[in-house]
């Protein structure tokens, strides 16, 4: 613990990090601009002996218009865990690819692609399907992505079926005398 | 004059990725020099469906590409639209073969991130299920070994016990495969009268039969000469493909989180993860097969310290309308496989942001087993995909 104050205390103003947290005993995350992640990024694994790269994942604030990306480091020999994390804009998901620094980067980065629509440049395989087949919409995972209004518009409830509302159903079979208003339609009897 | 239309290609689909954008060379099919064949989606040996695409000469393998994506369910897109608590039934069938990983973590998240200690029996209560769950994952992967190289036998004494333990979870939880036993705050329930003994009862069976397991697999010569000095993963590609657990292990580096960066009372249990250097197939099975004596000794550890009584829930706002307050975590656990992480972030509200899986499988089933099967024979496909322990579900969520 002692250890990781003093390292992010020298290279704060070489990478720019800012809003420093430690979450717990062996976990820490920081913030870096989006421009300094790679460097970053090999200085510890190539120094500070964060050696084991274990996760890339985005998040998508899309109020603020940005995408969170967080990149989860280890060091086996300190027992650390480091998180950086890093914002790029919403309307041009570029960032800076880190294949060349761990081979399994780029299985993220794929699905980053995939998933979020994030472009890493270089990238193994970048633009191959890694889930999807025949995806022509909206990156999946992005937050404005409606699942519901989706699955609407593509499937369709099979003829003949009829969905009832549990609320009601329970009143109709526990107060069967009891007058109720008369429903216009009945919904999915299409 | 059919036979035209018979060997029409169907562009749509098309199998073949168009390669040469990043610059790697174009193995020309026609030059009847190569064939291209799909090894699964239905492998045995694996829980889920998993494609391998292989490019084949002779029966050597010159390039291997993995294709997952037969078992998404966007789960993790699902949990925007959930509460933390509804979260829960779906979030054990990230991973079949061992569900209890995925409660552990999710729950610790959400504790962590909300500031709730949980009491002293709910600790050892969630050691027990872990422990359990991973002993029941060990008796399926570990014979499993023997089955990808035609020993059928193993892998039924397995299953047998497998489904012993899946008594004592049925006891302990109600449910067999996804118990759902642990939550935010603690357990549900306390053991069941009896259930010591015969947890006990089972463990005599598992010592018994990893007495005889390394009779009919571990010593045999068949089974020796087809896995010895195969699927070897060099010492420098761990860090480099994110190799964890008994995979590491094997090559010999000492991960094991338990170890490393204990959690629940982990620290006050005595134990020593098994490392050898082969680091080849027989290496990685023996690494299981020690494993399994390790958990079945954990398990009596367990068993004798744990506290006969006591709380096992500590208070919760109501998990109907719980806001969990902002912030973000990732909380790591061992599995049978290595490395079991989740990445949570909560704004405040009552829905998560994000929840994210790492599996182990996620850098063994990808680029770790598209690197090893170069140059390997198409006989020992099954035998090194089995022997990394692939989860495919782990990888799609």
């Amino acid at each position: 613990m002692e250890d990781m104050t003093t390292l992010i205390k020298a290279l704060r103003s070489r990478f720019g990090i800012t809003d420093i947290r430690e979450q717990r005993e062996d976990l820490t995350f920081l913030s870096v601009p989006k421009d300094r992640v790679i460097p970053l990024l090999t200085h510890l694994r190539d120094h500070e002996g964060f050696s084991s790269f274990i996760l890339l994942t985005a998040v998508d604030w899309m109020e603020e218009e940005v995408f969170q990306l967080t990149y989860m480091l280890n060091n086996p020999e300190e027992k650390h865990n480091l998180g950086i994390r890093t914002q790029i804009s919403r309307e041009e998901p570029v960032m800076e690819s880190a294949h060349h620094l761990w081979e399994h980067v780029a299985t993220f980065q794929r699905e980053l692609k995939e998933m979020f629509g994030i472009v890493f440049p270089g990238s193994p395989h970048l633009n191959e399907e890694f889930l999807l087949e025949g995806w022509d919409n909206l990156p999946p995972m992005r937050r404005d992505f409606d699942t519901k209004k989706y699955s609407e518009e593509t499937y369709f409830p099979r003829p003949g079926r009829k969905t009832k509302d549990p609320a009601e159903h329970m009143k109709e079979k526990l107060y069967p005398n009891e007058p109720r208003p008369q429903r216009a339609s009945q919904k999915g009897d299409d | 004059m059919n036979n035209k239309r018979f060997f029409q290609w169907n562009g749509e689909r098309n199998g073949f990725p168009p390669v040469g954008e990043d610059g790697r060379p174009q193995i020309d099919l026609d030059s009847q020099r190569f064939v291209k064949i799909w090894h699964g989606p239905n492998h045995p040996g694996v829980t889920g469906n998993m494609a391998l695409e292989l490019t084949i000469s002779g029966d050597e393998i010159m390039k291997a590409r993995t294709h997952v994506g037969y078992l998404h369910r966007g789960f993790e897109k699902l949990y925007e639209r959930r509460t933390w608590m509804q979260c829960f039934p779906t979030v054990v069938r990230m991973c079949v073969p061992e569900p209890d990983s995925n409660e552990y973590n999710l729950s610790a998240g959400i504790e962590e991130l909300a500031g709730i200690e949980i009491p002293e029996a709910a600790q050892w209560l969630r050691m027990l299920a872990l422990e359990m769950s991973r002993l029941q994952s060990l008796l399926r992967i570990m014979p499993a070994q023997g089955g990808a190289t035609g020993l059928g036998l193993g892998v039924q004494w397995g299953v047998y016990l497998r489904d012993l333990i899946l008594d004592r979870f049925e006891e302990l939880t109600g449910g067999r495969i996804y118990h759902m036993y642990m939550l935010p705050g603690g357990v549900r329930g306390l053991l069941p009268e009896g259930f010591r003994e015969r947890l006990e009862d089972n463990l005599k069976k598992v010592d018994e039969f990893t007495a005889n397991i390394r009779k009919l697999m571990l010593d045999n010569a068949i089974f020796k000469k087809r896995t010895a000095g195969r699927g070897h993963i060099p010492p420098e590609w761990i860090d480099r493909y994110g190799v964890v657990g008994p995979n590491a292990r094997a090559a010999g580096f000492k991960r094991d989180v338990r170890i490393d960066n204990p959690y629940l009372r982990y620290d006050e249990l005595d134990f020593e993860p098994y490392t050898t250097n082969e680091s080849d197939i027989y290496a990685r099975s023996y690494t299981r097969w020690v494993d399994i004596q390790t958990t079945v000794d954990l398990l009596r550890q367990i068993m004798a310290k744990m506290p006969e009584k006591g709380e096992i829930r500590a208070s919760t706002p109501n998990v109907l309308h719980w806001k969990v307050p902002a912030g973000e975590t990732y909380i790591r656990s061992e599995s049978s496989r290595g490395e079991y992480g989740f990445y949570l972030v909560s704004d405040g509200s009552k829905y998560p942001r994000r929840i994210n899986l790492r599996g182990p499988s996620y850098s063994h089933g990808v680029a770790l087993l598209e690197k090893m099967l170069v140059n390997a024979n198409i006989a020992d496909v099954g035998a090194i995909m089995v022997s990394l322990a692939t989860c495919p579900p782990e990888i799609e969520r």
